[in-house]
């Protein structure tokens, strides 16, 4: 920039000789001006990364008078969302004393982190992912197509061995935590994410714990 | 002579290379800008590895921090529809030009009854109105009756937009047309007030529902 005002200055200085020999050359300076001008006003106000969305099935709510028997889930996990904290249990919940003589369900905690919830999705699920693993492979040697890719990997989803979930929320949960919990069941590749209300004993064990 | 022209010379730059470049990349920035939208609330969304995009023809619920719901629909048309049809069933009268401020808006927040003067407010005002957003508690459920609407309105373009398309040839997948749910909730939201809202769309047999999420890195 200093060298171009020193230019402009020595302009004014020999006005008269400058004018005779440039008179072809048009000043750049305001129409630069303007486009930097512009370009940054373009780049502080355009959001580039366009919001993505994701998708979650819901289960359908029964109808007035119809009554569902409780669903047996194998290889199930349920987990528990409070503000900021993350509990777990497998299989089915029972309470202190109940009937079928089981011990009574206790409350695992873990976090968000890569070490905690994402290591524990990952064992548990591991099945699928061994599955997926190879899917991917024959989808890169392109053995198979893209969407006998997809439906493989539906099916793998939704057998017997994969992992099925439950998510439960207290009334301190915030959205951040149940969409981070969502996201990372999609990483696991989970196929079953099912949000329930939460029973009346699993939130006495929930503020037992905390 | 030659000691004349160096100096005269040396001081000016050739600018055209740099006015280019400028010109190129406002070029570039205009065209791959997508402006803030004027909301009249901010939502600081969660994030996810979700790599969809979003669908044309939405309806986007917004639930801000405090739990107060914003209701929005993209197609004008279906917009007027939808507020044709409340204002029947509220008996809130509208005149012409506040249906045609209301197609033109973006997400509003208020009851039945104040939305002719929600209407008629600048976007500035609207960010300062007080308002407790959509009511949608048990005895007072307006935001059942926005997604009702919302819905039929919404396919009702979706479908003269597939027809349109398939005149023009195009062979069109018709889930493409049809209305598709969206969830913008902020991430410090309580999860009961989306909880509530998901299940006034569940009461209407709408379980398939999309959350705003904002692009995150998959872990390897």
């Amino acid at each position: 920039m200093a060298e171009i005002a020193e230019g402009g200055g020595g302009g004014h200085d020999k006005g008269k000789k400058r004018a005779k020999k440039a008179s072809t050359k048009v000043d750049m300076t305001p129409m630069v001006d303007l486009a930097f001008l512009l370009l940054t006003f373009f780049v502080l106000t355009s959001t580039f990364s366009k919001p993505k969305v994701m998708s979650l099935v819901y289960p359908a709510k029964p109808k007035p008078n119809e009554v569902i028997p409780p669903a047996k889930v194998n290889n199930g996990i349920t987990f528990l969302i409070s503000e900021d904290k993350i509990y777990y249990y497998q299989g089915q919940f029972y309470t202190l004393g109940n009937p079928d003589g089981k011990p009574a369900t206790e409350l695992k905690e873990t976090n968000f982190g890569p070490t905690g919830l994402r290591k524990l999705l990952a064992d548990l699920n591991s099945t699928v992912l061994k599955n997926k693993e190879g899917l991917d492979k024959q989808l890169k040697s392109k053995q198979i197509q893209d969407t006998t890719y997809e439906r493989m990997l539906n099916e793998f989803k939704g057998s017997k061995e994969a992992l099925k979930v439950l998510i439960k929320t207290d009334d301190k949960a915030t959205c951040k935590n149940f969409i981070d919990l969502v996201d990372e069941l999609k990483i696991a590749q989970i196929g079953v994410i099912a949000p329930v209300d939460l029973l009346k004993s699993e939130q006495d064990l929930m503020k037992a714990k905390q | 002579m030659p000691k004349i022209k160096v100096p005269k010379h040396s001081p000016s730059i050739d600018m055209t290379p740099m006015v280019d470049l400028a010109f190129l990349l406002v070029t570039f920035f205009m065209l791959a800008a997508n402006f803030r939208s004027n909301e009249p609330v901010d939502v600081e969304t969660p994030s996810s590895i979700s790599d969809k995009i979003i669908p044309e023809n939405v309806l986007l619920v917004t639930i801000d921090k405090g739990g107060r719901i914003f209701v929005n629909l993209s197609h004008t048309e279906a917009r007027k529809e939808m507020l044709q049809n409340m204002s029947a069933k509220y008996k809130v009268a509208f005149t012409e030009k506040q249906i045609e401020a209301f197609a033109g808006m973006s997400s509003f927040g208020c009851s039945m009854q104040e939305l002719p003067k929600y209407i008629e407010m600048s976007g500035e005002e609207r960010k300062q109105f007080n308002t407790i957003g959509i009511p949608a508690d048990t005895t007072n459920n307006q935001l059942k009756d926005w997604i009702f609407y919302g819905n039929i309105a919404a396919l009702n373009t979706g479908k003269t937009k597939y027809e349109e398309a398939s005149l023009n040839g195009l062979n069109p997948e018709i889930n493409d047309f049809k209305p598709k749910f969206i969830l913008k909730v902020d991430g410090k939201a309580v999860y009961l007030h989306a909880q509530n809202v998901i299940n006034t769309f569940r009461d209407l047999n709408l379980n398939n529902l999309n959350f705003i999420t904002s692009a995150e890195q998959a872990p390897q």
